[in-house]
Protein backbone atom coordinates (compact mmCIF):
# COMPACT_ATOMS: atom_id res chain seq x y z
CA UNK A 1 0.00 0.00 0.00
CA UNK A 2 1.82 2.93 -1.06
CA UNK A 3 1.97 5.52 1.92
CA UNK A 4 -0.28 8.42 1.75
CA UNK A 5 1.30 12.26 0.99
CA UNK A 6 3.18 13.47 4.42
CA UNK A 7 3.15 17.13 5.12
CA UNK A 8 5.85 18.64 6.72
CA UNK A 9 6.15 21.83 8.34
CA UNK A 10 9.73 23.40 8.24
CA UNK A 11 9.51 26.21 10.48
CA UNK A 12 13.24 27.71 9.94
CA UNK A 13 14.23 31.47 9.56
CA UNK A 14 17.37 30.90 7.58
CA UNK A 15 16.51 30.94 3.72
CA UNK A 16 19.74 29.17 2.73
CA UNK A 17 18.97 26.31 5.63
CA UNK A 18 15.20 26.10 4.40
CA UNK A 19 16.38 25.67 0.68
CA UNK A 20 19.06 22.98 1.70
CA UNK A 21 16.67 21.06 3.93
CA UNK A 22 14.20 21.12 1.07
CA UNK A 23 15.86 20.07 -0.86
CA UNK A 24 16.71 17.11 0.77
CA UNK A 25 13.14 16.31 1.97
CA UNK A 26 12.45 16.50 -1.92
CA UNK A 27 13.72 12.65 -1.59
CA UNK A 28 11.71 11.59 0.50
CA UNK A 29 8.57 9.56 -1.47
CA UNK A 30 5.19 11.65 -0.99
CA UNK A 31 6.82 14.42 1.16
CA UNK A 32 5.21 17.95 0.83
CA UNK A 33 7.19 20.64 2.66
CA UNK A 34 5.90 23.48 4.08
CA UNK A 35 8.49 26.29 5.20
CA UNK A 36 6.76 28.53 7.85
CA UNK A 37 9.50 31.54 8.24
CA UNK A 38 8.14 33.91 10.43
CA UNK A 39 7.50 33.93 14.45
CA UNK A 40 3.96 35.61 14.72
CA UNK A 41 0.81 33.23 14.82
CA UNK A 42 3.11 30.15 14.83
CA UNK A 43 0.10 27.73 15.95
CA UNK A 44 -2.44 29.22 13.99
CA UNK A 45 -0.61 28.23 11.07
CA UNK A 46 0.43 24.79 12.38
CA UNK A 47 -3.19 24.07 13.14
CA UNK A 48 -4.14 24.97 9.90
CA UNK A 49 -1.41 22.81 7.75
CA UNK A 50 -1.91 19.61 10.26
CA UNK A 51 1.26 18.35 9.32
CA UNK A 52 2.66 15.04 10.42
CA UNK A 53 6.02 16.16 11.12
CA UNK A 54 7.32 19.34 12.43
CA UNK A 55 11.31 20.36 11.65
CA UNK A 56 12.47 23.27 14.17
CA UNK A 57 15.90 24.19 14.88
CA UNK A 58 17.27 24.51 18.20
CA UNK A 59 18.06 28.06 17.74
CA UNK A 60 14.55 28.83 17.16
CA UNK A 61 12.87 30.36 20.58
CA UNK A 62 9.51 29.37 19.10
CA UNK A 63 10.27 25.78 20.46
CA UNK A 64 8.63 26.49 23.47
CA UNK A 65 5.62 27.82 21.39
CA UNK A 66 5.39 24.35 20.28
CA UNK A 67 5.54 22.60 22.76
CA UNK A 68 2.06 23.69 23.78
CA UNK A 69 0.43 22.06 21.16
CA UNK A 70 1.10 18.63 23.18
CA UNK A 71 -0.73 20.28 26.25
CA UNK A 72 -3.81 21.27 24.37
CA UNK A 73 -5.70 18.94 23.49
CA UNK A 74 -8.70 20.10 22.91
CA UNK A 75 -7.12 21.69 20.22
CA UNK A 76 -4.99 19.61 18.40
CA UNK A 77 -6.94 17.01 16.22
CA UNK A 78 -4.27 14.72 16.29
CA UNK A 79 -1.70 13.99 18.92
CA UNK A 80 1.80 15.16 18.04
CA UNK A 81 4.70 14.36 20.38
CA UNK A 82 8.00 15.03 20.33
CA UNK A 83 9.29 11.46 20.06
CA UNK A 84 7.61 8.39 18.17
CA UNK A 85 9.19 5.92 21.05
CA UNK A 86 11.26 5.91 23.42
CA UNK A 87 12.95 3.61 21.15
CA UNK A 88 13.49 6.37 18.51
CA UNK A 89 15.80 7.82 21.72
CA UNK A 90 19.11 7.43 19.36
CA UNK A 91 17.53 9.35 16.44
CA UNK A 92 16.69 12.05 18.59
CA UNK A 93 19.96 12.25 20.44
CA UNK A 94 21.30 12.59 17.24
CA UNK A 95 19.01 15.18 15.76
CA UNK A 96 19.53 17.31 19.20
CA UNK A 97 23.40 16.69 18.25
CA UNK A 98 23.07 18.66 15.08
CA UNK A 99 21.02 21.38 16.61
CA UNK A 100 17.40 20.42 15.55
CA UNK A 101 14.25 19.11 16.95
CA UNK A 102 11.42 17.22 15.27
CA UNK A 103 7.82 16.70 16.50
CA UNK A 104 5.83 13.76 14.73
CA UNK A 105 2.67 13.06 14.91
CA UNK A 106 1.40 9.39 16.58
CA UNK A 107 1.37 6.48 14.75
CA UNK A 108 3.63 7.65 11.47
CA UNK A 109 5.39 4.53 10.40
CA UNK A 110 8.63 4.29 12.26
CA UNK A 111 10.56 4.01 8.86
CA UNK A 112 9.78 6.96 7.30
CA UNK A 113 10.32 8.74 10.37
CA UNK A 114 13.22 7.44 10.39
CA UNK A 115 14.47 8.89 7.04
CA UNK A 116 13.64 12.50 7.70
CA UNK A 117 15.34 12.43 10.46
CA UNK A 118 18.39 10.91 9.01
CA UNK A 119 17.82 13.27 5.75
CA UNK A 120 17.40 16.20 8.16
CA UNK A 121 20.29 15.25 10.28
CA UNK A 122 22.75 15.28 7.64
CA UNK A 123 21.27 18.41 5.79
CA UNK A 124 21.64 20.44 9.12
CA UNK A 125 24.91 19.29 9.38
CA UNK A 126 25.81 20.43 6.08
CA UNK A 127 24.61 23.72 6.30
CA UNK A 128 26.66 23.99 9.77
CA UNK A 129 29.87 22.77 8.03
CA UNK A 130 28.67 25.53 4.91
CA UNK A 131 28.15 28.13 7.87
CA UNK A 132 31.79 27.37 9.44
CA UNK A 133 33.64 27.17 5.95
CA UNK A 134 31.81 31.01 5.49
CA UNK A 135 33.04 31.98 8.64
CA UNK A 136 36.70 30.80 8.12
CA UNK A 137 36.47 32.41 4.56
CA UNK A 138 35.57 35.34 6.21
CA UNK A 139 37.68 35.83 9.23
CA UNK A 140 40.76 35.04 6.60
CA UNK A 141 39.49 37.61 4.98
CA UNK A 142 39.37 40.04 7.63
CA UNK A 143 42.83 38.94 8.44
CA UNK A 144 44.29 39.68 5.38
CA UNK A 145 42.93 43.30 5.25
CA UNK A 146 44.82 43.93 9.07
CA UNK A 147 47.94 42.45 7.40
CA UNK A 148 47.51 45.30 4.59
CA UNK A 149 46.94 47.54 6.67
CA UNK A 150 49.66 46.53 8.55
CA UNK A 151 52.54 46.69 6.16
CA UNK A 152 51.16 49.95 4.61
CA UNK A 153 51.74 51.55 8.13
CA UNK A 154 55.48 50.10 8.45
CA UNK A 155 55.96 50.62 4.64
CA UNK A 156 55.28 54.55 5.23
CA UNK A 157 57.20 55.41 8.80
CA UNK A 158 60.19 52.46 8.54
CA UNK A 159 60.55 53.64 4.08
CA UNK A 160 60.42 50.11 3.22
CA UNK A 161 59.21 47.80 0.55
CA UNK A 162 55.82 45.75 1.15
CA UNK A 163 58.13 42.42 1.10
CA UNK A 164 60.40 43.64 3.37
CA UNK A 165 56.98 45.27 5.61
CA UNK A 166 55.65 41.52 5.79
CA UNK A 167 59.12 39.55 6.90
CA UNK A 168 59.24 42.04 9.66
CA UNK A 169 55.69 41.11 10.85
CA UNK A 170 56.54 37.79 10.39
CA UNK A 171 59.87 37.67 11.95
CA UNK A 172 57.94 39.07 15.06
CA UNK A 173 54.87 36.86 14.46
CA UNK A 174 57.57 33.56 15.19
CA UNK A 175 59.63 34.94 17.38
CA UNK A 176 56.64 35.95 20.22
CA UNK A 177 54.76 32.65 18.97
CA UNK A 178 51.40 34.83 17.81
CA UNK A 179 49.85 34.91 14.43
CA UNK A 180 50.90 37.55 12.13
CA UNK A 181 47.27 39.12 12.20
CA UNK A 182 48.05 39.61 15.91
CA UNK A 183 50.71 41.69 15.11
CA UNK A 184 49.33 43.40 12.14
CA UNK A 185 46.80 44.16 14.63
CA UNK A 186 49.11 45.77 17.31
CA UNK A 187 50.96 47.30 14.50
CA UNK A 188 47.38 48.75 13.87
CA UNK A 189 46.67 49.76 17.39
CA UNK A 190 49.96 51.30 18.38
CA UNK A 191 49.87 53.35 15.14
CA UNK A 192 46.23 54.82 16.42
CA UNK A 193 47.53 55.59 19.50
CA UNK A 194 50.54 57.89 18.74
CA UNK A 195 48.89 59.48 15.81
CA UNK B 1 44.72 18.92 39.95
CA UNK B 2 43.07 20.91 36.89
CA UNK B 3 39.61 21.46 37.73
CA UNK B 4 36.55 19.83 36.37
CA UNK B 5 35.04 22.05 33.48
CA UNK B 6 31.48 21.90 33.33
CA UNK B 7 28.77 23.57 30.97
CA UNK B 8 25.54 25.06 32.55
CA UNK B 9 22.49 26.20 30.39
CA UNK B 10 20.73 29.03 31.65
CA UNK B 11 17.53 31.47 30.43
CA UNK B 12 18.08 35.49 31.25
CA UNK B 13 16.39 35.95 34.20
CA UNK B 14 17.49 37.31 37.30
CA UNK B 15 16.95 33.39 39.38
CA UNK B 16 19.45 32.73 37.16
CA UNK B 17 21.83 34.64 39.52
CA UNK B 18 22.99 31.75 41.81
CA UNK B 19 24.59 29.79 38.81
CA UNK B 20 26.18 32.95 37.36
CA UNK B 21 27.75 33.99 40.94
CA UNK B 22 28.76 30.66 41.07
CA UNK B 23 30.56 30.72 38.07
CA UNK B 24 32.02 34.71 38.21
CA UNK B 25 33.35 35.05 41.93
CA UNK B 26 35.12 31.93 42.31
CA UNK B 27 32.47 29.81 44.45
CA UNK B 28 33.17 26.95 41.82
CA UNK B 29 36.69 27.62 41.48
CA UNK B 30 36.71 26.50 45.56
CA UNK B 31 35.19 23.38 44.81
CA UNK B 32 37.57 22.68 42.00
CA UNK B 33 35.16 23.07 39.43
CA UNK B 34 35.68 25.25 36.08
CA UNK B 35 32.29 26.46 35.25
CA UNK B 36 30.98 27.27 31.71
CA UNK B 37 27.63 29.52 31.13
CA UNK B 38 25.48 28.86 28.07
CA UNK B 39 22.77 30.95 27.02
CA UNK B 40 19.88 29.14 25.63
CA UNK B 41 16.87 30.69 23.64
CA UNK B 42 13.74 28.42 25.22
CA UNK B 43 12.87 25.41 28.19
CA UNK B 44 12.81 22.78 25.60
CA UNK B 45 16.53 23.27 25.08
CA UNK B 46 17.62 23.30 28.49
CA UNK B 47 15.33 19.93 28.87
CA UNK B 48 16.58 18.36 25.62
CA UNK B 49 20.52 19.55 26.01
CA UNK B 50 20.62 18.61 29.78
CA UNK B 51 18.99 14.86 29.22
CA UNK B 52 21.02 14.33 25.70
CA UNK B 53 24.58 15.24 27.82
CA UNK B 54 25.23 18.68 26.35
CA UNK B 55 24.80 20.27 30.15
CA UNK B 56 26.01 18.86 33.00
CA UNK B 57 23.26 21.25 34.89
CA UNK B 58 20.86 23.71 33.67
CA UNK B 59 18.87 26.20 35.10
CA UNK B 60 15.38 24.68 35.22
CA UNK B 61 11.61 25.36 35.61
CA UNK B 62 10.86 23.09 38.83
CA UNK B 63 8.16 21.69 37.07
CA UNK B 64 9.73 20.74 33.95
CA UNK B 65 12.73 18.66 35.95
CA UNK B 66 9.43 16.95 37.83
CA UNK B 67 7.80 16.43 34.12
CA UNK B 68 10.95 15.40 32.71
CA UNK B 69 11.56 12.64 34.86
CA UNK B 70 7.41 11.52 34.57
CA UNK B 71 8.23 11.23 30.86
CA UNK B 72 5.45 14.09 30.22
CA UNK B 73 5.24 15.96 27.19
CA UNK B 74 8.64 14.93 25.92
CA UNK B 75 11.20 11.93 26.36
CA UNK B 76 11.16 10.34 30.02
CA UNK B 77 14.61 11.11 31.51
CA UNK B 78 15.03 10.79 34.90
CA UNK B 79 16.37 13.95 36.41
CA UNK B 80 17.31 15.36 39.91
CA UNK B 81 17.49 18.94 41.90
CA UNK B 82 19.88 18.49 44.24
CA UNK B 83 19.60 22.20 45.41
CA UNK B 84 17.13 25.04 44.26
CA UNK B 85 18.09 28.57 42.74
CA UNK B 86 15.87 29.86 45.80
CA UNK B 87 12.03 30.87 45.70
CA UNK B 88 9.59 33.64 43.96
CA UNK B 89 10.39 36.51 41.59
CA UNK B 90 7.56 36.30 39.38
CA UNK B 91 4.98 39.32 38.47
CA UNK B 92 1.87 39.44 36.67
CA UNK B 93 1.65 42.69 34.15
CA UNK B 94 -1.42 43.79 32.05
CA UNK B 95 -1.07 46.06 29.22
CA UNK B 96 -2.24 49.39 30.37
CA UNK B 97 -5.52 48.90 28.52
CA UNK B 98 -6.32 45.72 30.37
CA UNK B 99 -5.53 46.77 33.65
CA UNK B 100 -7.54 50.13 32.95
CA UNK B 101 -10.39 47.75 32.25
CA UNK B 102 -9.63 45.36 35.17
CA UNK B 103 -9.88 48.64 37.79
CA UNK B 104 -12.85 49.85 36.77
CA UNK B 105 -14.40 46.64 37.59
CA UNK B 106 -12.66 46.60 41.55
CA UNK B 107 -14.60 46.98 43.88
CA UNK B 108 -13.79 50.75 45.71
CA UNK B 109 -12.98 49.26 49.05
CA UNK B 110 -10.86 46.08 47.45
CA UNK B 111 -6.99 45.71 48.05
CA UNK B 112 -5.52 45.66 44.83
CA UNK B 113 -3.08 42.96 46.02
CA UNK B 114 -5.71 41.38 47.13
CA UNK B 115 -6.14 38.10 44.19
CA UNK B 116 -9.64 37.26 45.31
CA UNK B 117 -10.71 40.52 44.63
CA UNK B 118 -8.68 41.27 41.17
CA UNK B 119 -9.91 37.97 39.94
CA UNK B 120 -13.66 38.88 40.49
CA UNK B 121 -13.03 42.00 38.24
CA UNK B 122 -11.50 40.06 36.13
CA UNK B 123 -13.91 37.69 35.96
CA UNK B 124 -16.34 40.27 35.37
CA UNK B 125 -14.02 42.19 32.63
CA UNK B 126 -14.18 38.87 30.50
CA UNK B 127 -18.08 38.46 31.01
CA UNK B 128 -18.87 42.07 29.96
CA UNK B 129 -16.28 40.70 26.93
CA UNK B 130 -18.33 38.03 26.07
CA UNK B 131 -21.13 39.91 26.41
CA UNK B 132 -20.15 42.55 23.52
CA UNK B 133 -18.99 39.40 21.24
CA UNK B 134 -15.57 40.66 21.68
CA UNK B 135 -12.54 38.75 21.75
CA UNK B 136 -11.56 37.08 25.01
CA UNK B 137 -8.41 38.41 26.55
CA UNK B 138 -5.27 36.06 25.93
CA UNK B 139 -2.18 35.80 28.76
CA UNK B 140 1.11 35.06 28.16
CA UNK B 141 3.47 32.76 30.22
CA UNK B 142 6.56 30.81 29.63
CA UNK B 143 6.09 27.22 29.31
CA UNK B 144 3.27 24.84 29.62
CA UNK B 145 5.20 22.90 33.06
CA UNK B 146 5.85 26.25 34.99
CA UNK B 147 5.28 28.06 37.68
CA UNK B 148 3.73 31.04 35.64
CA UNK B 149 1.39 28.66 33.80
CA UNK B 150 -0.37 27.39 37.36
CA UNK B 151 0.12 30.92 39.21
CA UNK B 152 -1.99 32.30 36.54
CA UNK B 153 -4.44 29.12 36.49
CA UNK B 154 -4.51 29.53 40.23
CA UNK B 155 -5.96 33.04 40.20
CA UNK B 156 -8.19 31.94 37.17
CA UNK B 157 -9.35 29.30 38.68
CA UNK B 158 -10.46 30.86 41.90
CA UNK B 159 -12.19 33.62 40.20
CA UNK B 160 -14.52 30.73 38.66
CA UNK B 161 -12.62 31.05 35.54
CA UNK B 162 -11.98 28.19 33.20
CA UNK B 163 -8.60 29.01 31.34
CA UNK B 164 -8.99 26.66 28.75
CA UNK B 165 -12.47 27.92 27.89
CA UNK B 166 -12.72 31.70 29.33
CA UNK B 167 -9.36 33.04 27.53
CA UNK B 168 -6.30 31.82 26.08
CA UNK B 169 -3.40 31.10 27.76
CA UNK B 170 -0.33 31.33 24.99
CA UNK B 171 3.65 30.03 25.57
CA UNK B 172 6.74 32.86 24.94
CA UNK B 173 10.25 32.47 26.42
CA UNK B 174 10.45 35.30 29.00
CA UNK B 175 12.63 37.52 26.96
CA UNK B 176 10.17 37.70 24.30
CA UNK B 177 7.00 37.86 26.73
CA UNK B 178 8.10 42.12 26.37
CA UNK B 179 8.15 41.70 22.45
CA UNK B 180 4.57 39.68 22.76
CA UNK B 181 2.88 42.55 25.08
CA UNK B 182 4.27 45.64 22.35
CA UNK B 183 2.85 43.36 19.43
CA UNK B 184 -0.80 42.34 20.85
CA UNK B 185 -0.06 38.87 20.60
CA UNK B 186 -1.11 38.56 24.28
CA UNK B 187 -2.89 41.52 26.58
CA UNK B 188 -0.72 40.27 29.57
CA UNK B 189 1.03 37.87 31.02
CA UNK B 190 3.32 36.02 34.04
CA UNK B 191 6.63 36.03 33.67
CA UNK B 192 9.79 35.92 36.37
CA UNK B 193 12.09 39.12 36.42
CA UNK B 194 12.77 41.33 35.41
CA UNK B 195 10.77 40.76 32.24
CA UNK B 196 7.56 42.42 34.32
CA UNK B 197 10.17 45.29 35.01
CA UNK B 198 11.17 45.79 31.93
CA UNK B 199 7.51 45.95 30.29
CA UNK B 200 7.12 48.45 33.21
CA UNK B 201 10.19 50.70 32.58
CA UNK B 202 8.97 50.81 28.32
CA UNK B 203 5.48 52.00 29.53
CA UNK B 204 3.83 48.78 27.76
CA UNK B 205 2.44 47.18 31.21
CA UNK B 206 1.82 47.59 34.40
CA UNK B 207 2.65 45.14 37.57
CA UNK B 208 -0.82 43.98 38.76
CA UNK B 209 0.55 41.36 41.25
CA UNK B 210 4.01 40.19 42.81
CA UNK B 211 3.81 36.65 42.86
CA UNK B 212 4.08 36.57 46.29
CA UNK B 213 0.80 37.73 46.34
CA UNK B 214 -0.46 34.16 45.08
CA UNK B 215 1.81 31.84 46.58
CA UNK B 216 4.34 33.40 49.32
CA UNK B 217 6.86 31.00 49.16
CA UNK B 218 6.57 29.39 45.29
CA UNK B 219 9.17 26.82 43.79
CA UNK B 220 10.98 28.56 40.43
CA UNK B 221 13.84 27.24 39.49
CA UNK B 222 16.33 24.30 40.40
CA UNK B 223 19.97 23.50 38.84
CA UNK B 224 19.06 20.05 37.79
CA UNK B 225 21.06 17.38 36.92
CA UNK B 226 21.12 13.86 35.11
CA UNK B 227 20.35 11.52 37.87
CA UNK B 228 22.65 9.32 35.90
CA UNK B 229 25.35 11.41 36.12
CA UNK B 230 24.56 11.66 39.96
CA UNK B 231 25.38 8.29 40.34
CA UNK B 232 28.16 8.02 38.73
CA UNK B 233 29.98 10.61 40.17
CA UNK B 234 28.11 11.96 43.67
CA UNK B 235 31.43 14.16 44.35
CA UNK B 236 30.65 16.23 41.20
CA UNK B 237 27.04 16.73 42.42
CA UNK B 238 28.19 17.72 46.02
CA UNK B 239 30.78 20.31 45.00
CA UNK B 240 27.97 22.18 42.70
CA UNK B 241 25.90 21.90 45.98
CA UNK B 242 28.11 23.71 48.05
CA UNK B 243 29.47 25.94 45.43
CA UNK B 244 25.61 27.08 44.49
CA UNK B 245 25.13 27.35 48.53
CA UNK B 246 28.10 29.91 48.97
CA UNK B 247 26.50 32.13 45.77
CA UNK B 248 23.34 31.83 47.32
CA UNK B 249 24.56 33.02 50.79
CA UNK B 250 26.68 35.94 49.09
CA UNK B 251 23.70 37.15 46.53
CA UNK B 252 21.17 37.49 49.86
CA UNK B 253 23.59 40.08 51.61
CA UNK B 254 22.09 43.72 50.70
CA UNK B 255 25.33 44.65 50.07
CA UNK B 256 26.15 42.29 47.21
CA UNK B 257 23.06 43.51 45.12
CA UNK B 258 24.68 46.23 42.84
CA UNK B 259 27.25 43.79 41.93
CA UNK B 260 24.66 41.10 41.43
CA UNK B 261 22.67 43.79 39.02
CA UNK B 262 25.78 44.73 37.23
CA UNK B 263 26.82 41.12 36.22
CA UNK B 264 23.45 39.93 35.34
CA UNK B 265 23.06 43.13 33.17
CA UNK B 266 25.76 42.31 30.74
CA UNK B 267 25.16 41.89 27.13
CA UNK B 268 25.65 37.93 27.42
CA UNK B 269 23.70 37.55 30.26
CA UNK B 270 20.22 39.19 30.20
CA UNK B 271 21.19 41.92 28.16
CA UNK B 272 19.21 44.48 30.66
CA UNK B 273 19.98 48.03 32.09
CA UNK B 274 21.24 47.09 35.79
CA UNK B 275 18.66 49.41 37.57
CA UNK B 276 15.75 47.50 36.11
CA UNK B 277 17.80 44.45 37.94
CA UNK B 278 18.08 46.83 41.05
CA UNK B 279 14.65 47.12 41.30
CA UNK B 280 13.98 43.10 41.19
CA UNK B 281 16.78 42.41 43.84
CA UNK B 282 15.76 45.27 46.44
CA UNK B 283 11.46 43.93 45.90
CA UNK B 284 10.77 47.79 45.50
CA UNK B 285 9.06 47.50 42.12
CA UNK B 286 7.33 50.60 40.40
CA UNK B 287 3.65 49.27 39.16
CA UNK B 288 4.05 51.37 36.07
CA UNK B 289 2.31 55.32 34.96
CA UNK B 290 3.52 56.96 38.24
CA UNK B 291 0.69 54.72 40.36
CA UNK B 292 3.33 54.21 43.01
CA UNK B 293 5.67 50.76 43.87
CA UNK B 294 4.85 47.21 45.44
CA UNK B 295 7.36 46.46 48.05
CA UNK B 296 8.46 43.04 49.17
CA UNK B 297 11.09 41.75 50.83
CA UNK B 298 10.46 38.46 49.58
CA UNK B 299 9.83 38.72 45.89
CA UNK B 300 12.92 37.19 45.18
CA UNK B 301 14.56 34.94 47.47
CA UNK B 302 18.00 33.13 46.99
CA UNK B 303 19.00 31.94 50.16
CA UNK B 304 16.11 29.24 50.33
CA UNK B 305 17.90 26.82 48.24
CA UNK B 306 17.22 23.32 50.14
CA UNK B 307 14.99 21.89 48.20
CA UNK B 308 11.04 20.73 49.60
CA UNK B 309 10.18 17.70 48.02
CA UNK B 310 6.32 19.06 48.92
CA UNK B 311 6.58 21.04 46.63
CA UNK B 312 7.11 18.40 43.94
CA UNK B 313 4.29 17.14 45.21
CA UNK B 314 2.24 20.10 44.86
CA UNK B 315 3.80 20.95 41.16
CA UNK B 316 2.59 17.83 40.20
CA UNK B 317 -1.07 18.06 41.76
CA UNK B 318 -1.32 20.90 39.73
CA UNK B 319 -0.12 19.13 36.84
CA UNK B 320 -2.79 16.69 37.82
CA UNK B 321 -5.22 19.23 38.12
CA UNK B 322 -4.87 20.98 34.59
CA UNK B 323 -4.89 17.84 32.41
CA UNK B 324 -0.83 17.29 32.32
CA UNK B 325 -0.52 14.53 34.16
CA UNK B 326 -2.57 11.42 35.52
CA UNK B 327 -2.64 8.91 37.95
CA UNK B 328 -0.75 8.86 41.12
CA UNK B 329 2.83 9.56 40.65
CA UNK B 330 3.01 12.20 43.33
CA UNK B 331 5.78 9.93 45.11
CA UNK B 332 7.90 9.41 42.08
CA UNK B 333 7.44 13.45 41.84
CA UNK B 334 8.80 14.47 45.32
CA UNK B 335 11.99 11.95 44.65
CA UNK B 336 12.89 14.59 41.78
CA UNK B 337 13.77 16.70 44.71
CA UNK B 338 16.75 15.80 46.89
CA UNK B 339 17.20 17.68 50.13
CA UNK B 340 18.97 14.29 50.99
CA UNK B 341 21.97 15.07 48.65
CA UNK B 342 21.77 18.70 49.33
CA UNK B 343 22.25 17.96 53.24
CA UNK B 344 25.15 15.41 53.01
CA UNK B 345 26.71 18.06 50.94
CA UNK B 346 26.88 20.35 53.25
CA UNK B 347 26.90 18.14 56.18
CA UNK B 348 23.97 19.55 57.67
CA UNK B 349 20.89 17.69 59.42
CA UNK B 350 17.56 17.94 57.94
CA UNK B 351 15.71 20.87 59.35
CA UNK B 352 12.32 20.65 60.91
CA UNK B 353 9.88 21.66 58.37
CA UNK B 354 7.51 24.77 58.04
CA UNK B 355 3.68 23.68 58.73
CA UNK B 356 3.06 25.54 55.18
CA UNK B 357 5.78 25.19 52.44
CA UNK B 358 3.63 27.24 50.04
CA UNK B 359 1.59 29.73 51.77
CA UNK B 360 -1.29 30.34 48.93
CA UNK B 361 -2.99 33.66 48.77
CA UNK B 362 -1.64 34.83 52.04
CA UNK B 363 -1.68 38.03 50.62
CA UNK B 364 -5.46 38.05 51.31
CA UNK B 365 -5.27 37.29 54.68
CA UNK B 366 -3.32 40.76 55.61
Amino acid sequence: MPDRPLKIALVEESPVRAEILEEGLRAVPEAQVVRIAEHANLLARIYALDPDVILIGLENPSRDVLEQMFQVSRIVRRPVGMFVDQTDRASIEAAVDAGVSAYVVDGLRKERVKSILDMTISRFNAFAKLRAELEQAKSQLEERKVVDRAKGILMRSKGIGEEQAYSLLRKVAMNEKKKIAEIAQSVITAAELLR
Amino acid sequence: MSADKIKIGFIPLVDAAIPVITADLGFAAQEGLEIELVREVSWSNIRDRLIFGHFEAAHMLAPVAVASSLGLGAIKAPLAAPIALGLNGNAITLSPRLHDELFERLEPSANPADPYATGRAFAHLVRDRRARGDEPPVLGMTFPFSTHNYQLRLWLDQAGLDPDVDLRLAVSPPPFMVDALASGHVEGFCVGAPWNSLAVELGLGRILHLGVDLVRRCPEKVLAMRTGLLLERPELGAALIRACEKAAQWLSEPENREETAERLASSDRLDVPAEIIRRTLDGRLPIGDGRGERQADDYIMFDETRPDPRHARWLFEQMKRWGQANGSAAEAAETVYRPDLYDAALGRTPPSLTDDPLGLFTSARG
